[in-house]
């Protein structure tokens, strides 16, 4: 008697749809709260310029956001004072702005875009200047405690918009946009603002280009390797306090550059509006996952078009509605919708 | 007296002194600092001395930090508002608006904590900051029931106004104000000691095991989030209550007197800088604080303006920048002193 092996084929039994369509539902909330707007709202028109304000509104909080999500997730540090790096940034960019008067006020596109780059460009060089220090002097010696943490950065917050109130006074400024950004588009019947759509832009350029870095450069694999094990990126010979500096110095300007943003969106500056878009930050950092930066982005879209949405069908519903968004996500997905896995 | 205390001495003689002094001169107030400003002072320091020790048993006992705590005082200052308008001004009003904003706070502290502390205690501070800021933009956005930015004013019985009078004791004419400043500063005494008791119990000693070592402690068999919860419910009902005093003392509540992200930013201050996790930093620190910002302030004027030929000093010198002073002095507190005052008088690291 012979005994050859059973001969048999192995099949992998497929997944259920609802089982394979389980990782992609973050992905796929921000369509499906489009759609849901489209069906309760009753114009199109309106459900098209809510959209991209709403959108819009996602992107330039996702540009503030990134920074802050990706140095908890690779230092496990939490920045109560990225605020004062949104205000800063506005009030050096409005600054500029406001020196370039000439240029922002000539009708050509290119002059108008070039005085916005200066402005950003400052407003980046400053803020990442101040994150520098921020690490440096307040963020550095209380690695590793929480309380501390929230308490120092806290304290730096109030010094750094009480600097504020010393450098430029307390008023508040007003600043235009410059003279091709202004007024809408008309598209499919419904006045799409030219600014929104530019903030859209600029804010999926940053998200490729973060992408883009983390993705496909070393640095981005450092980057991403020691978000789920800093020790073990440090035993293989790099040094994960630069890398770490490094990205914090990037949040910083990139809080700097949705600062100039926020300003020529909102058209006025304050000292404390650094303070009134970090609740917004919080929460989308909170329902994204601390340190994904993808869940960042899926929560900073929700969290925009759900505010939009909200106030346009009962204005004082519009922050409650975010509220109500960050506990309906937390109850369905405790860490937040891209949850980081940390090898510890 | 140990007793009364709960056994928990100041352990150190220039803290026993300092707390006794604060102790007799907010007992005797109205005689000796007449004036309405002085006794205005020394109600406002009663009723923080016990918001803050309220926000000490989260942050300095339980370890965790919360942004919510003005809302809990306002909630308690919104109670009394509110049922005094709606059922008339009677007693019972006043304590069934008080019970009401307590029994507010502490359903939502419960529900707030189990919904962020299950999940990590970091969550508590981001959370709490975004909804203390949306009931804030609530309050006065819903003017029907709240009076929104103007606020409420309260009509309290004639007993505890001053239009109310008694007589003449030691000079000092004794009138409904001072019976309302009395009745603030036994509420406030009676507080204060639950909390002291609170703390120095086996509850309280968890607390600090969960705020050492968290891990170590569910180890050992103490069900931490159950305790933090607990922790926080607390400490939003005696902020409640402290804001209930408030109300009743002012007669008046607005969404700037009581749900400010500057109290929430003074309270932080004095508990750290008075001392975190001592009951007693609270007295101090409050004593000193609100002394500091009623008088300093003055004093920084009269430097701005004599240095006002130099660029810029100046500005940083101005009386209306002492919170950037106040925020160094915090940073470099938190590093130095983690202690605050307390734990230096009584030479502990």
């Amino acid at each position: 008697m012979t005994d050859s092996a059973p001969t048999h084929t192995p099949t992998m039994t497929k997944l259920p749809l609802a089982e394979r369509l389980r990782p992609w539902l973050p992905v796929l909330l921000v369509p499906v709260l489009i759609v849901v707007g489209y069906l309760i709202i009753p114009s199109s028109s309106s459900w098209l310029t809510l959209t991209v304000s709403g959108l819009a509104m996602g992107m330039m909080i996702f540009v503030i956001a990134s920074g802050m999500t990706l140095v908890f997730g690779l230092m496990d540090v939490i920045n109560f004072g990225h605020g004062a790096f949104i205000s800063f940034g506005a009030f050096v960019g409005t600054t500029v702005l406001l020196a370039l008067g000439q240029m922002t006020g000539a009708p050509s596109l290119l002059l108008n875009l070039l005085a916005i780059a200066g402005a950003v460009l400052a407003a980046m060089i400053v803020t990442g200047g101040m994150g520098w220090a921020f690490e440096r002097v307040i963020v550095r010696p209380v690695y590793g405690s929480h309380l501390k943490q929230i308490l120092v950065t806290m304290g730096g917050l109030i010094v750094a918009e009480q600097l504020i109130y010393v450098i430029w006074g307390g008023h508040e400024i007003v600043i235009a946009r410059p003279e091709t950004l202004k007024g809408a588009i008309t598209f499919a019947g419904a006045a799409l603002e030219k600014y929104r759509l530019v903030a859209v832009a600029v804010g999926l350029i940053v998200f490729l280009g973060l992408r883009l870095v983390l993705r496909r450069t070393k640095l981005g694999l450092i980057v991403r390797a020691g978000v789920e094990n800093p020790e073990m990126v440090q035993a293989l010979g790099y040094n994960i306090t630069r890398v770490f500096v490094g990205v914090f110095i990037a949040g910083s300007a990139l809080a700097g550059l949705g600062g100039v943003m926020w300003a020529l969106y909102q058209e006025v500056i304050t000292a404390h509006m650094g303070n009134e878009i970090m609740i917004l930050v919080f929460i989308v950092v909170i329902i994204g996952g601390l340190g994904s930066v993808e869940g960042c982005f899926i929560g900073a879209l929700t969290v925009g078009l759900v505010q939009n949405y909200a106030a346009f069908m009962e204005p004082k519903l519009a922050l409650i509605s975010n509220i109500a968004l960050m506990v309906a996500i937390l109850m369905w997905r405790p860490m937040g919708m891209v949850p980081v896995v940390k090898a510890k | 007296m140990m007793r009364i205390l709960s056994g928990d001495s100041p352990k150190s003689a220039v803290l026993a002194v300092l707390l006794a002094l604060i102790l007799l001169a907010l007992a005797f107030a109205p005689f000796l600092f007449p004036g309405s400003r002085s006794l205005e002072t020394a109600a406002r320091i009663c009723i923080f001395i016990v918001l803050v020790a309220s926000y000490d048993l989260l942050l300095g006992y339980g370890g965790i930090v919360s942004f919510a705590h003005t809302m809990f005082f306002g909630m308690g200052a919104y109670g009394v508002a509110i049922a005094t308008a709606r059922m008339g001004t009677s007693y019972p009003s006043l304590a069934l608006g008080a019970l009401a904003g307590m029994a507010t706070a502490g359903v939502v502290a419960l529900l707030i904590a189990l919904l962020s502390l299950r999940v990590r205690a970091i969550f508590f501070a981001m959370i709490t900051l975004a909804i203390a800021s949306a009931v804030a933009v609530l309050v006065s956005q819903l003017s029907t029931i709240t009076g929104g930015e103007d606020g409420m004013n309260i009509r309290i019985p004639r007993e505890l106004t001053p239009a109310f009078r008694l007589g003449e004791v030691m000079g000092t004419g004794i009138n409904g104000k001072i019976l309302n400043y009395y009745l603030v500063f036994f509420c406030c005494l009676g507080l204060f000691l639950l909390m002291l008791r609170i703390v120095n119990s086996p509850f309280g000693r968890v607390l600090l095991a969960i705020r050492e070592n968290a891990f170590r402690a569910e180890a050992i068999g103490y069900r931490v989030v159950l305790y933090r919860a607990l922790a926080t419910c607390l400490s939003a009902m005696i902020a409640a209550l402290a804001g209930s005093l408030f109300a009743i003392w002012l007669r008046y509540v607005g969404p700037a007197t009581t749900l400010g992200m500057e109290i929430m930013m003074d309270i932080l201050l004095i508990v750290v800088i008075g001392g975190m996790g001592t009951m007693y930093g609270a007295v101090v620190g409050t004593a000193i604080f609100v002394l500091a910002q009623n008088y300093l302030k003055e004093l920084m004027g009269g430097v701005s303006e004599a240095t006002s030929a130099l660029p810029l000093v100046p500005d940083l010198l101005s009386p209306d920048r002492w919170l950037l002073w106040l925020g160094v002095l915090f940073i470099l507190s938190v590093y130095f002193f983690p202690t605050g005052i307390v734990g230096r008088l009584r030479g502990t690291r």
